[in-house]
């Protein structure tokens, strides 16, 4: 079982920032989140757009926002359990938790702090018959490329005309043994250079294009062995190891609207007075997940909430024990990797 | 002072709605929706106005009677993706509140 203080579930901006400020207090954190990689919404919905209201940057581009907060973090040593979504809690007597994910990872803290934003990005699913069949077990159906060893030399068709599509396309196309993308239009939306390799490597027969086509159906008794398509308004039917829908994602409160949590408006009621505690002690949440008077779903406004509750964590950790403020500044930065930070210390010495 | 203009917007269950909505706070349709309360809250608005989901789509009930701004690529492309796509459906968080589309009714697509 994974033993950390601090569980956060949600490893956007908020959650990775709590990461910094619990590490100045000492307190390890854990990190669950559902997408295979750390950054929430800034990684998987609009990495190459630009935020202009984070303080101290008059522009930066939503990737390079996370790579930062990684790069801050990073001495604190913070566990990822990634790909994977919150299901249950269980509440021990001694007032720490239990967290099981959706694969069984068990996860034992001292305190929870719920950043899941919108929720759980599921994948926008096929309107299709027996989508639920061949989804599971590895039958044929892959929403995430989570391990690329999957799809080697096997065939694989590719559904979908935006950034996560062509990107998949080109690097599976040298992986699998045959890559097929499939698109309702001709036209796709994403950055210029994906769209010009897609090309080349279709003139150089290295990716099949069929568009403007829809996969329509699955063959397949035990697994899929073959999609459907309809182009122009006739079915062609094409071989096949795996099917991979990317119509993007959409995001679900999910198991966490389970946990008995006071919830108004799709968002977690919190105590905004004092440290964003949900009415259940010891459970925390903060930044877009959360709800109060006056909320604003804003980036910055979650990182103020995560330094709150980061205190609250500590005072409830170690009652009695009275804990001053330090400027990193004047303190630096101990890692719990044995390193480091400081200023440079000013020297005292005559100029002549 | 700018004028609030009167939309129409029949919500998820089918309701009609009358509301003023301003022209001069830089709002969008989408906006205008989430003000009034008119589907739950996570529900629309999504990805805050980016045009990269289609949480906020919407049929437009009267196109002949009130000019709406072509689409942008980006609107065009997400609609291409999205569920429930008829002729008529616009992203909400594309649509510009001003003078030139008073009397403009809508319905609010099912959710994605």
């Amino acid at each position: 079982m994974i033993q950390t203080d601090i569980l956060i579930i949600g490893a956007g901006p908020t959650g990775l920032f709590t990461v910094f400020e619990a590490g100045l207090l000492k307190l390890k954190c854990h990190l669950i989140d559902a997408l295979p990689q750390p950054g929430g919404q800034l990684a998987e919905l609009y990495p190459k757009k630009p935020i202009y209201d984070i303080p101290g940057y008059p522009e930066v581009l939503a990737g390079d926002l996370v790579t930062n907060l990684m790069e801050q973090i990073k001495q604190f040593q913070p566990g990822f359990t990634l790909g994977e979504t919150a299901e249950t809690i269980d509440k021990l007597e001694d007032g720490s938790f239990i967290v099981t994910t959706n694969k069984g990872t068990q996860h034992h803290a001292k305190a929870i702090a719920i950043a899941g934003g919108l929720g759980t990005f599921e994948p926008r699913k096929p309107l299709l018959k027996d989508v639920e069949f061949y989804e599971k077990e590895d039958r044929g159906i892959e929403y995430f490329v989570k391990d690329p060893e999957l799809f080697r030399n096997k065939k694989i068709v590719i559904s979908g005309g935006g950034d996560s599509a062509l990107d998949w396309s080109i690097f599976l196309s040298d992986v699998a043994s045959e890559v097929t993308l499939v698109h309702r239009r001709n036209e796709f939306r994403g950055a210029l250079d994906s769209v010009e390799k897609v090309q080349e490597l279709k003139n150089e027969g290295k990716i099949k294009l069929i568009t403007p086509a829809e996969v329509v159906g699955f063959k397949g008794s035990e697994r899929i062995e073959s999609v459907d398509i309809e182009i122009n308004g006739a079915r062609m039917n094409i071989e096949t190891d795996y099917f991979i829908p990317l119509f993007g994602l959409t995001p679900k409160l999910g198991a966490i609207a389970n946990w008995g949590l006071e919830i108004e408006k799709n968002a977690i009621k919190v105590n905004n007075a004092l440290d964003y505690q949900t009415n259940i002690e010891g459970i925390y949440a903060i930044g877009d997940v959360n709800t109060y008077p006056g909320k604003l779903k804003l980036i910055l406004c979650g990182f103020h909430e995560a330094t709150l509750m980061c205190q609250s964590v500590y005072n409830r950790l170690n009652p009695g024990k009275k804990y001053v403020l330090k400027y990193t500044t004047v303190s630096g930065v101990d890692g719990f990797d044995g390193t480091r930070k400081e200023a440079e210390k000013a020297v005292v010495k005559s100029i002549e | 002072m700018a004028q609030d203009i009167i939309i129409k917007i029949t919500d998820r269950n089918g309701v009609q709605h009358e509301v003023q909505a301003p022209t001069d706070m830089n709002m969008n349709l989408m906006e205008v929706i989430r003000a009034f309360e008119l589907a739950e809250e996570g529900t629309i608005g999504v990805c805050g106005g980016m045009a990269m989901c289609a949480s906020c789509q919407c049929y437009v009930l009267n196109e002949s009677e009130v000019p709406l701004p072509e689409k942008s690529p980006d609107e065009e492309a997400m609609l291409w993706e999205a569920y429930h796509v008829k002729e008529n459906s616009r992203l909400g968080c594309q649509i510009h509140i001003n003078q030139e589309i008073e009397g403009l009714e809508v319905q609010i697509a099912p959710e994605q």
